[in-house]
């Protein structure tokens, strides 16, 4: 029995009959190593223990959680939430907790990157450092690994696990940056001497960068910009809240999207980083959000399937996590297509590559129009090769008509995990040429 | 809980730590969100840990656990060295760590009804009552209201003898209406989006008066959806308190984090448009301009006793009258710049290691009033309460969004508009400050959700602010 198979079972013991419950539990290590300036200087571990409990008497609904779990913080805990749900009105969209399930035979876990220690990480840090030549690099290298159970009143009892290893960093000049990363579910899947080198490669590219003026120009968005907007797309649209709530830009079958595009969220894909239930203990499911540019199905929890006349597709989120207010996708993949990045960049007369996003901000929900910058690495794109850098950007732009029919011009084939605006490893991509992306000014005025 | 962070403390030195502190936290935390009447959550989180901070030659390491035995928080001071230790493979320069007074303290909040203690049924039908009378507007789809609570203990030991315990009370909440037309939606907040927040009790929420504006709010989200969109051009832009604040937030306290312009985020933050050579030089912005960092106003979100490096609360002066002074820093930052450390270093909850936060970045009032502004300008637009924000790297470049917007003519306002956006240059847009209302209107605004860090951490940040006018700003910016 796991730590956190034990506490669940403990918890539901100290809730006895007062009520029904459900209760997520992870433990684990969460270790991060970060670097700036070519030296490591934040190195922290955490001995990670999260309790979640909901509890319900008779459709009154209270969640609560602790970190401690001493026998006086769950009995408090238990008590706490049983009072304050006496009290409150009967939740009458509750769905009650699920009943017994089957365990997906998924395990994203490696056993040695579990026990690593500082110096692996290190390692990998330095390796990054060191493969920039002498360029000044900042980044990190985060290890994490966690088993999660779930257990509740209803007989519902599923545990599993999961290790992550990202590295996510920057090589910079004088008077510029450029990124590279890394993630998969073992120290030994990361490649920080290619992220490395990829990031100084963009980094002195990126010198004597010029001033573009803006408008509309054909798009390179390497792995790290798509990781964002499937992100969005999905926070915003997919989620069966938002839909539920007359927020999301879908109609489930239209065609919103050109037909080569596909993302589905998919839990069993071998190289998947992530727990194969989610916070109420329902297995999770493959959904493809993006079917031939058409929406056939939205992900749920068991609140908004409810309330949609479906069934939960196992995406209730997990407290703490980004988008955790509603069903999220934490395994997204982007059909990939059969071109290099190179191919993908002779394909176009002029535009503009970009490396990563940053600090992207819906205007509106409904049709996901963003406005953005560019950032560490810029190109200009002219008859089919880079012919140099250009200053950041901003832009205002609509993700969904990004995608639209007709615009998607080109997918390559190499897809990896990257590092999106909201969180890093949980959106799988390739590079995309997309026709049109409208750029407002420059980052500098 | 000094005990508790000793043992850490002991554990780390005796691992060969040659500095190590340590916090012991008990962080309770309350929401109920509620949406169309509908209790949506109600949610009571507790957090208790110790989280050790490691010194050894240039290089820090980190550790936290919930485990409070002894067994427990000794392996944490012992894996806070170790860490320590494993830095030093990419090491850097020798790391000074400027001085700080050693005290033994005890700081609390002032507050009458600390949250807690305020039945949750109160809470609950305050918030359904609100959702009620939004949804009676017609045209609203969506109505939303929560409130939030924070109790913290904390007890900061170091090495050097520093003991203090804090309690910490915060409170605040915020309330919405949407409407959803066919392709676009509108929405209105109060007291402003993402929620007002301050230290002190329930009282900070109370004083509000939440209920006096929900219909107003609903109809004027109701009434977006037809407003004319606001036309792109140059003009005078007058902007509410609220957004002001978050202005502040953005292009003034992110930039003067000096973990910032030392390179130290530049990977994920950020770094800044600042360089430290022109501290004392460098203009900001207009001579109405005139920056602190106060951790020392009462009720302000950023407001404490000491730091989480046991430095005491300050105010700094960080732009006067329009030219940068002073930064964010901490003990060992504010060493590498040669300064001094300013106790503005805070972890969020007790398994982060604290890093430089702003504090209560606030721009000090002008005189008169947002109608006496109205009044002197002939041609403008007025926007109030932030929808959206972004900003670059350095933070510099800016764009944001807000709620809602009017036309100014003739020193009255005019037809409502939607969508109101406005872009600038973050020295220049200062620059362009012409007016600022005064004392009667400037208000303690509290940011709840500001993120920095990796892993992320989530800071409690103030920022004082009063209506205030920017000439020659391009606003309407469609794309």
């Amino acid at each position: 029995m796991s730590r956190s198979t034990d506490l669940v079972s403990r918890i539901l013991d100290i809730v006895g009959t007062k009520a029904d419950a459900g209760v997520y539990v992870r433990t684990g290590t969460s270790a991060l190593t970060r670097f700036a300036n070519s030296f490591i200087h934040q190195n922290v571990s955490d001995d990670v223990v999260h309790v979640h409990l909901t509890v319900a008497l008779d459709g009154r609904v209270a969640s609560g959680s602790t970190t401690s779990t001493t026998d006086d913080a769950l009995n408090s805990l238990v008590d706490r939430l049983v009072t304050v749900a006496a009290m409150q009105p009967v939740d009458s969209e509750f769905p009650g907790f699920g009943g017994s399930v089957e365990a997906q035979e998924i395990d994203h876990f490696d056993e040695e990157t579990s026990r690593a220690d500082p110096n692996a990480r290190a390692e990998i840090v330095k390796t990054f450092v060191g493969a920039g030549d002498g360029l000044l690099a900042a980044g990190m290298c985060g290890v994490d690994s966690y088993t999660d159970a779930y257990g509740n009143t209803a007989e519902r009892f599923i545990d599993g696990r999961m290790t992550r290893v990202v590295l996510d960093g920057i090589h910079q000049t004088e008077t510029s940056a450029g990124s590279g990363h890394s993630a998969g579910q073992s120290l030994g899947s990361i490649d920080a001497t290619g992220a490395g080198r990829l990031a100084s490669h963009r980094a002195i590219l990126g010198i004597n960068a010029f001033d573009t003026k803006p408008g509309e120009y054909e798009v390179v968005l390497a792995p790290e910009a798509m990781a964002t907007i499937a992100q969005f797309l999905t926070g915003y649209g997919f989620s069966g809240k938002s839909y539920n709530e007359g927020m999301s830009f879908v109609t489930l079958n239209e065609q919103r999207f050109d037909p080569t595009v596909h993302l589905k969220d998919d839990v069993s894909d071998p190289r998947g980083l992530g727990i194969p239930f989610d916070a109420e203990g329902t297995p999770r499911k493959t959904i493809a959000v993006i079917d031939g540019g058409a929406t056939p199905s939205l992900l749920h929890d068991r609140r908004t399937a409810t309330k949609a006349g479906n069934v939960s597709t196992g995406h209730a989120s997990v407290t703490g996590e980004a988008w955790d207010n509603r069903p999220s996708g934490r395994n997204l993949f982007f059909g990939e297509g059969t071109w290099s990045e190179e191919d993908l960049i002779a394909h176009v007369e002029r535009g503009i590559y970009v490396s990563t996003f940053n600090y992207c901000r819906v205007l509106d929900p409904k049709t996901v129009v963003v406005t953005g910058l560019t950032r560490n690495g810029t190109f200009m794109i002219e008859n089919g090769a880079i012919t140099g850098a250009v200053t950041n950007l901003r832009f205002t732009q609509s993700f969904i008509d990004a995608l639209g029919p007709g615009r998607v011009k080109g997918i390559g084939a190499n897809g990896r995990f990257a590092a999106g605006e909201d969180e890093s490893g949980t959106v799988h991509t390739p590079t995309f040429h997309l026709a049109s992306w409208n750029f407002t000014g420059g980052a500098a005025g | 809980m000094f005990d508790r962070a000793e043992m850490g403390v002991l554990a780390a030195i005796d691992a060969g730590a040659t500095y190590a502190d340590a916090r012991a936290v008990v962080a309770k935390e309350e929401s109920i969100e509620v949406q169309n009447q509908h209790l949506e959550t109600l949610d009571v989180s507790e957090r208790i840990g110790v989280g050790v901070r490691a010194l050894i030659g240039s290089s820090w390491g980190f550790a936290s656990t919930g485990d409070l035995s002894n067994v427990g928080l000794r392996s944490c001071g012992e894996l806070a060295a170790a860490i320590a230790k494993a830095s030093a493979a990419v090491a850097g320069p020798l790391l000074e760590f400027a001085d700080v007074p050693v005290v033994e303290a005890f700081w609390e909040t002032p507050h009458i009804e600390n949250p807690f203690d305020v039945p949750t049924t109160e809470k609950v039908d305050m918030l359904v009552d609100l959702t009620a009378t939004m949804q009676r507007v017609e045209g609203i789809n969506l109505a939303y209201g929560m409130v939030a609570g924070w109790d913290t203990r904390k007890w900061f030991v170091s090495s050097i003898g520093h003991r203090i315990e804090q309690h910490i009370v915060e409170a605040g909440g915020f309330y919405t209406a949407t409407a959803i037309g066919e392709h676009e939606t509108q929405i209105r907040s109060y007291p402003q989006s993402f929620g007002q927040y301050e230290t002190g009790g329930y009282e900070t929420i109370r004083k509000w008066n939440y209920s006096d504006h929900a219909e107003r709010i609903a109809e004027e989200a109701v009434a977006l959806l037809t407003a004319p969109e606001m036309e792109e051009r140059q003009t005078n832009l007058i902007l509410e308190s609220s957004q002001v604040a978050l202005q502040i937030h953005e292009s003034v306290g992110h930039a003067i984090e000096l973990d910032r312009i030392l390179g130290w985020e530049a990977a994920f933050a950020g770094t800044s448009h600042l360089e430290l050579d022109k501290l004392g030089t460098h203009r900001y912005g207009s001579e109405l301009m005139n920056i602190t960092a106060d951790a020392t106003i009462p009720g302000a979100l950023g407001t404490f006793g000491y730091d989480d490096e046991g430095s005491p609360a300050s105010c700094v002066d960080i732009v006067k009258n329009g030219i940068w002074v002073g930064v964010l820093s901490g003990r060992d930052s504010a060493a590498v710049a040669g300064l001094r450390p300013g106790g503005m270093v805070r972890g969020d909850g007790y398994n982060r290691i604290p890093m430089v936060r702003m504090t209560n970045v606030g721009l000090l009032p002008g005189d008169g009033t947002l109608d006496d502004i109205i009044s002197d300008t002939d041609d403008g637009v007025y926007m109030g309460t932030n929808r959206s924000w972004s900003i670059d790297d350095r933070r510099l470049n800016f764009q944001f969004g807000c709620e809602i917007g009017y036309e100014i003519k003739n020193g009255k306002l005019g037809r409502m508009l939607k969508n109101p956006t406005y872009t600038g240059i973050t020295p220049q847009f200062w620059g362009s400050l012409d007016r600022l209302a005064g004392e009667s209107e400037w208000t303690h605004w509290g940011v709840p959700n500001c993120g920095k860090g990796q892993p992320v951490q989530v800071a409690h940040t103030g920022h004082s602010a009063s209506p205030a006018r920017f000439a020659g700003v391009r606003v309407g910016v469609k794309g």
